[in-house]
């Protein structure tokens, strides 16, 4: 199925409905959001066993997006897929809409945690992927962290515990673009060596480049053994902003949120011209 | 009271298979027999209170009732991010139990004391705080919280403490226990101090004071009904608890008053001050140095008996 998936047009669409909500809602977060698009892409249409029909169906698997400031593209990837009608996309933040600045729990079709207090998705995973082992009910358990929220302690309390538990069935994926709010990751709190961090917490890495996305599917499609011993964890090379010459790690992008109808226009335009991934 | 309370964690966990428990670093042999007959249902997970009450979250969104056991400082402040927005935002079914509620473990030292459990996790939206009275009444407490829905924090209390509540009391979530019917004077408590209140009760009526008792095991939700009752019926409330003056039990009830279209009463409280205590000791010693002794509360309690006795003369 992964070799298939056409990740330029998808990533397109994504991020030209990122830029069409921030516009109307004058908020949001684009660059956060832009740099999970392939991730998000790769694991909804290649990986992810869902039933959108039944979005609790107790044999679907699991995916939290622990860094819920990204869920502008978790919410366009859930109304295409159809777990909502894309109209709700453009009430984003409105008084009566149900997409937040964050991802709720019991308010988003698909949505299986509530995000946005970050450090808490991984640990929720775990109990999520130890339940999946005392019902014996083989689903599997995807997080997304950002780089920046592995400053939090709790990250490697849950590291510890998932690598404890033996939990195979239990997938992080770091989204790695390199920057947080203030500056670079490497000025704000340095994570390197990270991968070695990992392996050291008895997580089976690997590591790819989203330029590449079909790199992420095969590794979860094919290289990934869900019955291991080990719980895996995917460092994702990513472009904050990426998508875009301008927005790419431009950190002004990380809280812009105001667009004029040109910048709207400009934007939409660069998505559609340039694309991602590259 | 905490053993009590295990042992009702490992006897409801007999009979319903959704029933998880997670410790942090619990002492050795600690539910040994829950860890042999139901491995893949118990939990010691390290000194990670984030972790942990996250995980337990996680279990329960999945339809586990899961009970998670550590120190009471240490679960609710410790992590406490982690139960407003994985317990109390998410409704999810998670039951803390704090151990050494209040000033049980006053040898310790201030970074062990839980004088402000009570307030601070009364804050959480969806959060039920239940400070039963006694080992008795926390075993009803925790059978009552197998068919509960949302988020629990228990305030366990020493072990060994008189008991006051009986059978024939039931447990119900939010329903307070009347021990002496509402008089002129009327206390209203929570926790150990419940036992000494109706000590002070029997005392005042052999001199002649009707004083009522009133048991909220349940901070919240608060049963306004039973207290609106009290306040129609009592010209004096007084309320006692082993927590700060900010937020706790007193703060409940003057809450409830806020918005009280009766006649107006006279509200009084005795509870720990806003202050770290300077004392070690025993949890007595400290409880007497904030006038929470019986003899304290009868005094004052006397004091209010001859106040709105002047009054209504």
């Amino acid at each position: 199925m992964s070799n298939i998936t056409d990740y330029t047009s998808l990533g397109k669409e994504v991020r030209k409905d990122i830029v069409e909500i921030v516009s109307r809602a004058g908020r949001g977060h684009i660059a956060s959001a832009f740099s999970l698009v392939e991730i998000l892409n790769v694991l909804y249409e290649d990986v992810l066993k869902i039933n959108t029909k039944d979005p609790l169906d107790p044999t679907r698997d699991r995916y939290i997006l622990s860094k819920g400031h990204g869920c502008l593209a978790l919410y366009s990837v859930l109304a295409r897929k159809g777990y909502f009608k894309k109209d709700h996309l453009y009430k984003f933040c409105s008084f009566d809409g149900i997409l937040g600045g964050h991802p709720e729990r019991d308010r988003v079709p698909g949505v299986e945690a509530s995000t946005g207090s970050l450090g808490h998705g991984m640990s929720l995973g775990v109990g999520m992927a130890l339940n999946s082992k005392i019902d014996k009910n083989p689903y599997r358990v995807f997080v997304t962290i950002g780089d920046g929220e592995s400053n939090e302690g709790s990250t490697w309390e849950a590291a510890l515990s998932a690598s404890k538990h033996k939990l195979g069935n239990f997938v992080v994926l770091i989204d790695y673009n390199k920057y947080q709010s203030y500056d670079k990751v490497s000025e704000v709190l340095n994570l390197e060596p990270y991968a070695d961090k990992w392996t050291s917490f008895g997580f089976d890495v690997h590591e790819a480049d989203m330029d590449h996305p079909e790199i992420l599917s095969q590794i979860l499609t094919k290289k990934i053994n869900y019955n291991d011993e080990k719980p895996h964890l995917i460092i994702c090379h990513t472009i904050k902003g990426k998508g875009i010459s301008f927005t790419e790690n431009n950190l002004d992008w990380h809280h812009k949120s105001r667009l004029k109808p040109e910048e709207t226009k400009a934007l939409i335009d660069a998505i559609m011209n340039e694309g991602a991934p590259s | 009271m905490r053993k009590r309370c295990l042992e009702t964690v490992y006897k409801i966990a007999k009979e319903d298979k959704s029933v998880i428990f997670i410790g942090s670093d619990l002492g050795k042999g600690t539910l040994d027999e829950f860890k042999e007959d139901f491995p893949d249902r118990f939990f010691m997970e390290g000194i990670s209170e984030q972790h942990v009450v996250s995980m337990a979250a996680g279990l329960a969104l999945e339809g586990k009732k899961v009970y998670v056991n550590t120190i009471a400082t240490f679960i609710t402040r410790r992590c406490f991010d982690q139960n407003v927005i994985d317990l109390g935002l998410a409704k999810s079914n998670v039951r803390l139990i704090g151990n050494g509620g209040g000033l049980v473990y006053a040898p310790l030292g201030p970074t062990h004391l839980a004088i402000e459990d009570i307030s601070i996790m009364r804050s959480i939206p969806n959060m039920t705080v239940l400070v039963p009275s006694d080992a008795d009444e926390m075993e009803r407490a925790v059978k009552a919280s197998q068919s509960y829905e949302g988020p629990i924090y228990f305030r366990v209390a020493k072990g060994g403490d008189p008991v006051i509540s009986h059978p024939e009391n039931g447990f119900e979530i939010g329903k307070g226990i009347t021990y002496r019917p509402p008089g002129p004077v009327t206390i209203v408590s929570t926790g150990i101090l419940t036992k000494r209140a109706a000590e002070v009760s029997d005392r005042l009526k052999a001199e002649g004071h009707e004083v009522g008792v009133v048991h909220l095991h349940t901070i919240k939700p608060l049963d306004t009904k039973l207290l609106k009752n009290i306040f129609d019926r009592s010209k004096a409330v007084l309320t006692i608890e082993e927590n700060t003056t900010i937020g706790g039990l007193s703060s409940a009830v003057a809450d409830l008053y806020t918005e009280w279209d009766g006649d107006p009463l006279i509200l009084k409280r005795i509870a720990l001050r806003d202050e770290f205590p300077e004392k070690y000791g025993s949890q007595n010693d400290i409880l007497k140095h904030y006038d929470l002794d019986t003899e304290s509360i009868y005094e004052k309690t006397k004091g209010l008996c001859a106040k709105v006795e002047r009054k209504s003369l």
